[in-house]
């Protein structure tokens, strides 16, 4: 075990991926030499040599065709989209080609070697275009996993998991917790499970789902909740394509309420899916309407930051409309 | 032109032969050398004296704005910063060859163009806190400016967006009749963009009057331009998609003005994109979120610091007895304390009130924004603590 930052970690899990298989490649706007702009790949060019990791030209959709072909080819791609908020030019490539490569091909061809990294999320006065979470375009995509972590230890585990699956993944790292999240990591190669959420808080009144940085929020709700004597279970969903119905279900049958918390806008957001999925499964047993506590329906605000977030104070009092019901 | 692609007009040969670089040599206009002499055979732009002091001015002026800026970022006061430094006879020389009915569109590094427009101290103040008084109302990061009155389109982050963009808006002006083109700011960086070459390809196939103008500073943050493309710049794509083209010393403000008041006048008497390139050298970090140290020696930062456009230009200007270059230090002084003034004024300026939020999601908020703008209140109400930025004004 070795502290780590959630950056070290990421870095960790590229070392262990590149050292124990050769067709691992990393490549993406100043990956290379620089080791990244937030420095997850530094000294992978050193280590492992300037055709393995790769600076690309400035050109996401570049990188994504170039990246799926790479793929197809049998190589393991980890192609690095700098922010979130640039992965539209890739939209194409992702969307029409990387989530229905194996289909089109009736299995013959496929990309499930293909890793997509990107830093997402706000909190860090970025702005509209340092700040988004766009995972719930790419859940509406079928052929593509989506894996989010919360920690230094999730994320070496669900990225070394991601890397090896057969499918492609993308993989959505919480910037704001980049530097900020410190903690034990094993050195050695582990992985942890994709599509399995995990209950990181065991409780009887509520559920609170979440993924990636709000769970920090969720917990620092949840310790708010219980100073007023409501018990939350806590989940960290991990993966949200696919998503962990059972785990979820299940909770909220003991609990009888349900609270998701995302950055992203309202509408349409990947809890809209959760909503009406658990409305489904656990009808009978739900004692409130299912929460939604997200970002407003408005693009990523700089100078409203604050008011924008869905901040742990926006939770606590979305848990008491919901536990009051 | 008229034949493009056509088959019938291609000469054959009966071996095969290998078109490559080098066979198309793409010249730099260079009219001031480094120590601020005019080349003997090079031709002049005509430049009064007024319009070349207020040049040189303004690139003094934005070298001032950029290390206060940077200085007040280290401080804490702002969030973000990118200088120009080294780069400002770019913007500050095309700018002064356009007209101000011209659109501007840049990528973020032209605040010489913007200076050379009339914005200022305090309205570039009020954008980098992003407050009540900005035009763009404080919604994006320190540095997307955004002025309408002046013809400077508001900056967007995501690069090359705003290249096929400019086709767009020179083919709107021209089908408008207005006697005006539209610049598009990018660094060879962004050049890389699918958007690049959508927007050069279309700008030349729908005759738009746009000048598309180039800062190639060598790098794109740590990514040297060698491992941007392997062609002869940015300048030899231009060709590619028939586009004139011209390339520049980016650090010569004479040569970029004259380039650029060339390629307007080509682009409104042809109808017709221009494409320039200017080569020039980011001295700064790439942002405040940058360090160059990891990435590029000293030594060749010192080899673009003896090409200092500002300093060339002020030698010329002073051989020439334009300005007394004692009055430098004044107005250098001048502008520094002009800076931290209206910075310490403007930082105590507040933010836009929270209805704010919702407004120009749309041109009128529907219903579902207004009452998430309620919720959002009666929160800030109950928890005022919380956002001290909005929470005291917060009413019913
Ligand atoms: C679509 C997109 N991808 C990535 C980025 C992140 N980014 C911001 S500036 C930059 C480098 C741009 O270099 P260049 O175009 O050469 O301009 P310069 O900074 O040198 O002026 C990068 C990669 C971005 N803003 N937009
Ligand atoms: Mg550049």
């Amino acid at each position: 075990m070795a502290k780590m930052n959630l950056l070290q970690a990421i870095n960790s899990a590229l070392i262990s991926a590149m050292t124990q298989d050769e067709r691992v490649m990393v490549f993406g706007e100043d990956v290379g030499h620089f080791g990244g702009v937030f420095r997850a790949t530094s000294n992978l060019q050193e280590k492992f040599g300037k055709a393995r990791c790769f600076n690309t030209p400035l050109t996401e959709q570049g990188i994504m065709g170039f990246a799926n072909g790479l793929a197809s080819q049998g190589s393991v791609a980890i192609a690095e989209i700098q922010f979130a908020d640039y992965i539209f030019p890739a939209f194409d490539q992702i969307v029409n080609e990387t989530a229905k490569w194996r289909y089109r091909s009736g299995g013959q061809f496929s990309v499930g070697t293909l890793t997509i990294r990107t830093p997402y999320g706000g909190g860090i006065a970025g702005g509209h275009y340092h700040s988004q979470s766009p995972e719930a375009y790419f859940a509406h995509t079928p052929g593509m996993k989506i894996v989010v972590p919360r920690n230094p230890y999730q994320a070496k585990g669900l990225l070394l998991a991601s890397i090896r699956d057969d499918n492609p993944v993308l993989f959505m790292e919480p910037k704001r917790l980049y530097r900020a999240s410190v903690g034990e990591v094993p050195e050695d190669d582990y992985e942890l499970p994709l599509g399995k959420a995990e209950i990181v808080k065991s409780g009887s009144d509520i559920t609170l789902l979440a993924w990636g940085a709000q769970m920090e929020i969720m917990e620092k709700a949840a310790e708010m909740a219980e100073a007023k004597g409501v018990s939350c279970e806590v989940i960290d969903l991990r993966s949200i394509l696919p998503w962990d119905v059972e785990t979820v279900a299940t909770s909220v049958m003991k609990t009888g309420r349900l609270l998701i918390s995302h950055e992203a806008p309202l509408t349409g957001g990947f809890a809209s899916e959760i909503a009406a999925t658990i409305q489904k499964h656990c009808f009978l047993y739900l004692e409130s309407p299912i929460e939604r506590v997200c970002g407003l329906d408005t693009p990523y605000p700089l100078a409203h930051e604050k008011e924008y977030m869905p901040d742990h104070l926006k939770v606590f009092e979305g848990i008491m409309r919901s536990v009051n019901f | 032109m008229q034949h493009r692609n056509h088959l019938g007009d291609i000469n054959t040969v009966h071996q095969v032969k290998l078109i490559d670089k080098g066979v198309v040599d793409i010249p730099m206009l260079q009219i001031m050398q480094p120590d601020g002499s005019i080349h003997s055979d090079a031709t002049m732009p005509e430049i009064s004296q007024e319009l070349a002091v207020k040049m040189y001015r303004t690139m003094q002026f934005i070298r001032v704005l950029d290390e206060r800026m940077v200085a007040a970022q280290r401080q804490g006061r702002i969030s973000f910063y990118l200088a120009s430094t080294g780069e400002e006879a770019a913007s500050v020389g095309s700018a002064a060859a356009l007209s101000d009915k011209d659109m501007i569109m840049s990528q973020y590094r032209e605040q010489g163009a913007l200076a050379f427009r009339g914005y200022t101290t305090e309205q570039f103040m009020n954008q980098m806190f992003s407050n009540e008084k900005e035009p763009n109302k404080g919604r994006q990061m320190p540095i997307h400016y955004g002025a309408k009155e002046l013809n400077f389109m508001t900056i967007s982050s995501p690069l090359g967006t705003q290249i096929p963009q400019a086709s767009g808006y020179a083919y709107g002006q021209k089908m408008a009749g207005e006697e005006a083109v539209t610049i598009c700011y990018f660094g060879e960086g962004a050049a890389s963009e699918g958007d690049f070459h959508a927007g050069l390809n279309m700008a030349a196939v729908l005759n738009c009057p746009a000048i598309f103008f180039c800062r190639n500073n060598g790098y794109a943050i740590s990514t040297p331009a060698e491992e941007q493309f392997a062609g002869d710049g940015i300048a030899s794509r231009g060709l590619g998609y028939g586009i004139k083209t011209i390339r520049v010393d980016g650090n010569d403000i004479f040569a970029v003005f004259e380039a650029t008041r060339k390629a307007r006048e080509i682009a409104l008497a042809e109808n017709c994109p221009v494409l320039i390139e200017a080569m020039s050298y980011r001295l700064a970090a790439h942002s405040t979120s940058d360090d160059p140290t990891g990435y590029r020696s000293k030594d060749e930062e010192a080899r673009w610091h003896a090409k200092d456009p500002i300093q060339r230009l002020g030698n010329w200007l002073a051989a020439k007895g334009w300005i007394d270059p004692a009055e430098d230090e004044k107005y250098l002084a001048a502008k520094r304390a002009e800076v931290l003034d209206e910075l310490k004024r403007v930082e105590k300026v507040p933010v836009c009130s929270i209805e704010h939020i919702i407004e120009d999601v749309y041109d009128t908020p529907p219903w579902h924004l207004q009452e998430q703008l309620q919720e959002l209140k009666d929160h800030i109400r109950k928890y005022p603590d919380a956002y001290p930025k909005t929470a005291s004004r917060v009413k019913e």
